[in-house]
């Protein structure tokens, strides 16, 4: 079968598709032609006799088939024969045209590079900083934006459950024009190991050592048993004042901004979610779908929502 | 059931339960499609539960239209047409009761399965292989139900709705078997044995054909019994009735491809699809063509006749349906039209406009026959019930005509700069309007099947207390 689908087929498959194609297309051919009598006269009526077969009653008439409908089916071969001679289907024959579904993608992609590439690449050698003050570029740094981001960022860019909200100052990777740019171009994997080997009495304190970072509600007593565990397995990526750290992309945890909480979830609710099953982030790299000049324009749109 | 109106030759019994519950499952059918509709107007209708979800409704939906509606409408007007045209008993009462109780089996397991999540997730192929094999099981028995009569015939010639009939049974056997080959890993999860691309077209070329010879060739079989019956005119042209039909089973084969333009199918392939799909045109329009002809001479009788209005509404419906088709088979077409709500509204032209309303013609024809009388209870509820079904088509459909078209348009649309001028979400909130004028289309619908119900409650109840004897017919 391999043959059958690869980018050219074997003789053998080539012809036989050859064969059937061209069978189905005479037999249609013949039928409509081997019963194309006209020598039946209608009557008054315009009807002619009928054949004389009877089922529960149902006689049938004899008509000749009607003459546009007959135009229209052999009008119908003719019009397949000539795109089987033009386009690819007769097997391995790849028609006059040299049409394929590949190439007909390059010439729209090549040609759509040609018209609309010199546009975004006018603001390719604009900062970042300025371009966010251009009305223009900024318009169209939210179309982009709006049909690549807004699935998971959201239409308004504040984000949701798992996604960050962009319009505020509290950045996982960082808020400088490069770092939303390297953050556009390469994607982020964000990983918070899961923690269950700690125990479940060891994980409530930790959470709720968490939660006082930020001056949430907690439970003061479970929190102080919490904060050697936080010392001894937190810090290497949140740091020692639970601040994180953008270079590894840990949330800072002082900020009362929660990426992994469902709305009215209770928020040691969430912590303990988080601790005991871990959490993976995904931004993919945008530079494969929309290069690098329009990722540019978007990640200026992004600096502009908090700056 | 009153045996007094058993036809002392035909078996009626297997009929009789067949067309009843052609109606019964034509009101469960149509009403999940208008739940499912309705989902899509106001998604909070989903009910935040896996069971009542769009996503494992929309399956029990299709299924119970085609399979258990369609499927029991064919079954029960092709052992009365095959009976009456061949002069000659089912060949067996006890296979013939097995496919009645097989088929209901059949459907009451996908009532079941397909809420819990059990699917293969092929379209119109979503039940898993227990069920699987037990359609085989049953389908060959019916299979055999059929032609065996046929064979039994004592008439010379096979009358043309019996040849659809029979291409319809057998090529569903063949299409049914050949896509649900897969690996068994449970009890009810399964792998489909192809791969990738091939996978794809083998579900396209049983998908395509589920609407070719299950929707058309079987309902075709229909046409040619019931619409000469109604109208009391000889079929138009024998000789039509040869050519479109082997014209119309040979190209149908080809065209499932069609579902497939512009993806990792082969180009050759997709152009195969292609065509063969515009040859199509000609061999569909020649059913068409020889139901309506068949009415020259008979077409005042539309005006007094809401049964035969039915009948030839449908027929137009199938018409246009057919040109539609090919006309979205073509690539260019197909690249505007291709995962909008189009393709939904032409799916909804033929199988309200044609396949349900041929049906629903048939049974007024039938169910009185059936029960020892000439006419259905009340004659001015099939003419409310026909205007419910056609103003419900014609809304649904032209709903979804301008949805597919915008949303096609606006996916394509792009700026100065390049840039899509309309995110996804956007096309989405301008379908809303039309997602309640499909949802009303399908109110239509239903009310008008629950009335068709209520008709044929009184009719079988008349038929039980008045106690006439059957007339004695050919």
């Amino acid at each position: 079968m391999n043959n059958l689908w690869g980018d050219s087929l074997s003789g053998f498959w080539s012809g036989w598709i050859i064969v059937i194609t061209l069978g189905t297309i005479a037999f249609c051919w013949w039928i409509l032609f081997a019963n194309r009598k006209t020598d039946k006269v209608p009557d008054a009526e315009g009807n002619v006799d009928t054949t004389g077969h009877q089922a529960d009653g149902i006689e049938e008439y004899d008509n000749p088939l009607p003459r546009w409908w007959f135009m229209l089916f052999v009008g119908t071969i003719i019009f397949s024969l000539g795109y089987l001679a033009l386009y690819p289907g007769l097997g391995n024959y790849a028609g006059l045209l040299g049409w394929t579904q590949e190439n007909q993608w390059d010439k729209e992609v090549a040609r759509a590079e040609e018209r609309y590439a010199p546009i975004f690449a006018e603001y390719n050698d604009i900062p970042v900083p300025e371009l966010a003050q251009n009305a223009e570029a900024m318009q169209v740094g939210e179309r982009i934006y709006l049909n690549n981001c807004a699935v998971c960022h959201g239409s308004n860019a504040q984000g949701g459950y798992g996604f960050p909200n962009l319009t505020d100052d509290a950045w996982l990777y960082g808020g400088t024009p490069e770092a939303i740019k390297t953050t556009l171009n390469n994607g982020r994997n964000g990983l918070m190991p899961a923690w269950q080997q700690l125990g479940e009495t060891n994980i409530n304190n930790v959470a709720n050592y968490v939660l006082a970072l930020s001056g949430a509600e907690h439970d003061a007593d479970a929190a102080a048993k919490g904060q050697p565990i936080f010392a001894a397995s937190c810090v290497a990526c949140h740091g020692p004042e639970g601040k994180g750290n953008q270079a590894l992309g840990a949330p800072n945890l002082t900020d009362d901004i929660w990426l992994y909480r469902q709305p009215g979830q209770p928020l040691l609710e969430a912590v303990l979610q988080t601790l005991r099953n871990g959490r993976n982030g995904h931004m993919p790299a945008q530079t494969p779908y929309i290069g690098e000049d329009k990722v540019h324009l978007v990640a200026a749109y992004v600096y502009s929502l908090s700056n | 059931m009153n045996t007094a109106f058993e036809h002392p030759t035909y078996n009626y019994k297997v009929v009789r339960q067949f067309a009843i519950m052609t109606v019964v499952w034509g009101i469960i059918g149509m009403s999940l499609g208008v739940i499912i509709a309705a989902q899509l107007v106001w998604p909070e209708l989903n009910l935040g539960l896996p069971w009542t979800s769009f996503g494992r409704l929309r399956p029990l939906h299709t299924n119970a239209v085609i399979f258990a509606f369609g499927g029991s409408a064919l079954m029960a007007t092709s052992y009365y047409v095959v009976q009456r045209t061949c002069q000659v008993r089912l060949i067996s009462d006890k296979l013939a009761a097995f496919t009645f109780w097989g088929w209901q089996a059949v459907i009451v397991s996908a009532v079941i399965t397909l809420p819990l999540g059990y699917t293969t997730s092929k379209e119109y192929a979503e039940l898993e292989w227990p069920i699987n094999i037990l359609i085989a099981v049953v389908w060959i028995s019916y299979a055999i139900v059929f032609l065996g009569t046929i064979k039994q015939r004592k008439t010379s010639h096979i009358y043309v709705a019996n040849w659809f009939y029979a291409a319809f049974i057998l090529t569903v056997a063949v299409l049914h078997v050949v896509n649900n080959a897969a690996i068994p890993v449970g009890a009810l999860k399964s792998y489909s044995i192809y791969p990738g691309a091939v996978d794809a077209m083998v579900q396209w070329w049983w998908g395509h054909n589920a609407v070719g010879f299950f929707l058309t060739a079987g309902f075709l079989g229909m046409m040619y019994y019931f619409v000469p019956k109604q109208a009391e005119r000889p079929i138009y042209s024998y000789r039509l009735s040869i050519v479109h039909f082997w014209a119309l089973i040979t190209t149908y084969m080809w065209a499932g491809a069609h579902h497939l333009h512009y993806t990792a199918l082969p180009d050759w392939a997709q152009s195969l699809g292609m065509i063969m799909s515009i040859i199509l045109l000609a061999p569909s329009w020649g059913g068409m063509i020889n139901g309506m002809m068949t009415l020259s001479g008979a077409w005042h009788k539309l005006r007094t006749d809401p049964t035969l209005r039915f009948l030839v509404v449908a027929l137009s419906f199938y018409g246009m349906s057919t040109f539609e088709g090919p006309m979205m088979a073509i690539k260019t077409v197909n690249a505007l039209s291709h995962y909008t709500d189009w393709t939904i509204g032409h799916v909804h032209a033929g199988a309200l406009g044609w396949v349900a309303m041929i049906t629903i013609g048939s049974m007024y024809h039938l169910i009185p026959r059936l029960y020892g009388e000439t006419q259905m209870h009340s004659n001015k509820l099939i003419a409310v019930h026909f205007w419910l079904s056609t103003i419900g088509t014609v809304l649904y459909i032209a709903a979804m005509w301008v949805n597919g078209i915008l949303q096609g348009l606006m996916w394509r649309a792009v700026n100065a700069d390049g840039t899509l001028m309309y995110t996804f979400v956007e096309a989405l909130e301008a379908s809303h309007p039309g997602y309640v004028v499909r949802w009303i289309g399908g109110l239509f619908w239903v009310v008008g099947m629950l009335l068709m119900a209520l008709n044929v409650y009184m009719t079988v109840k008349r038929s039980n207390t008045e106690s006439q004897p059957l007339p004695q017919t050919a």
